[in-house]
């Protein structure tokens, strides 16, 4: 079964594979049954399945084709991404940062919820550790898609990974994952793929921005739009809570966050969010000892 | 904050961030995760942005806010309840963006 040569084993050793689904994060399933190097092979051969690993040459057309259906399938989050964006750019406005920084907000940062916590913790008068403490702990989950796409970005020159990695956000990972992983596209177009996908992303997101900044003061407050806020991160948080384990992580910080809120310093997230991935191991922790 | 601290303090935590998503990508091969962080890592999403929203949602002008009064709360739980069932962002929004019109209508004729 395993016998097919796939674009992993080819000409090179392989490597210990690495989990490629978020889901697939589980260090427990992992520890008990570490993923063959075989278990990679079937899976990459799936997608010789139909004859297109015989063609891996990179050429003009597919690039640009991959390009187009990359930036095609991110049509349909561009819908929630702009609002958010335009939230980002209207709060920052909002809390005394000059359009300029708003914008640099948006370039350098290129998440949402990096950028209003931040936001929030600048017009808190917080200190610029809390607040770098804070953004990169709130990034830590990328990663987790770094490590999720690497085996994809594998043969890649370091500029396209620089590049890559650089656009790499929730949405732009969230439309390119499941396509690559299911081998639905071959190894050359990944990277335009990504780069459609993610580039289009890239300019909403800085768009958005800019419109948030521009008309932002204009929006009247009763309409309450920074509402949309919380909202993004309960769309984000419920699909994260996906087991047993998952749930005592977000019960926990959810539980912590109500009581620590008020910290000085602005601890409180960091503090609440240490208390949720506590509570998620212990609760690992004693499901594993059930077990035995 | 200064506007040079601020611009600091926006490249820093920005390098930061192109460091953590660059991590793994450009190390593959060369480091392997270390199990430990990858247990942690498992957890961050959840425990992060449920501690994110919380305090959005419970607390009313810096002040512990739990009962049906406070709309956003109610809000919040609906559309929770919705991202749970539908895991879509737009559904989301949409449907907790309408509640909290509502329940802000409802509250102004009331009084």
């Amino acid at each position: 079964m395993a016998t097919t040569i796939s674009k992993t084993s080819k000409g090179r050793r392989l490597r210990r594979p690495l989990r490629s689904r978020e889901g697939d994060y589980s260090g427990r399933r992992q520890d008990r049954t570490p993923r063959t190097s075989e278990a990679t092979r079937t899976r990459s051969i799936s997608y010789g399945g139909d004859g297109a690993i015989l063609e891996e040459r990179p050429n003009k057309a597919s690039s640009l084709s991959a390009f187009a259906s990359g930036a095609n399938a991110a049509v349909p989050v561009l819908i929630g991404l702009i609002p958010l964006a335009l939230v980002c750019g209207a709060t920052a406005t909002g809390n005394d940062l000059s359009a300029l920084e708003a914008l640099a907000l948006s370039v350098f940062f290129l998440s949402g919820a990096a950028q209003l916590a931040a936001t929030q913790l600048i017009a808190a008068g917080a200190s610029v550790a809390v607040v770098v403490l804070t953004v990169l702990i709130i990034s830590l989950r990328l990663t987790m898609y770094s490590a999720s796409l690497a085996p994809h970005f594998r043969e890649l020159s370091t500029g396209w990974k620089g590049l890559l990695a650089y656009l790499l956000t929730d949405p732009a990972y969230a439309v390119t994952i499941t396509r690559f992983d299911d081998g639905e596209t071959k190894e050359p177009d990944k990277r335009w793929y990504f780069l459609g996908a993610a580039l289009a992303i890239w300019m909403s997101w800085l768009l958005g921005t800019m419109m948030g900044v521009l008309f932002g003061a204009w929006v009247p407050e009763g309409w309450s739009l920074d509402f949309v806020l919380p909202l993004t991160f309960i769309a984000l948080a419920l699909p994260a809570i996906k087991d047993y384990t998952t749930t005592a992580a977000a019960l926990s910080a959810g539980v912590a966050a109500v009581f620590v809120s008020s910290l000085p310093l602005n601890l409180g997230l960091i503090t609440a969010a240490v208390v949720g991935v506590l509570g998620g191991l212990i609760a690992e922790g004693v499901a594993e000892r059930r077990r035995r | 904050m200064s506007p040079l601290t601020l611009w600091l303090t926006i490249v820093g935590a920005g390098a930061g961030t192109f460091a953590l998503r660059l991590s793994f990508i450009a190390l593959l091969g060369r480091v392997e995760i270390p199990l430990f962080f990858r247990r942690v890592l498992r957890f961050v999403p959840a425990a992060v942005l449920t501690a994110f929203v919380i305090p959005l949602l419970f607390y009313e002008n810096g002040a512990l806010h739990v009962s049906l009064g406070n709309e956003r709360l109610l809000a919040g739980l609906v559309s929770a309840l919705i991202a749970w069932r539908t895991r879509s962002v737009l559904f989301t929004l949409g449907g907790g963006m309408a509640t909290l019109w509502t329940l802000q209508a409802l509250g102004q004729s009331l009084w």
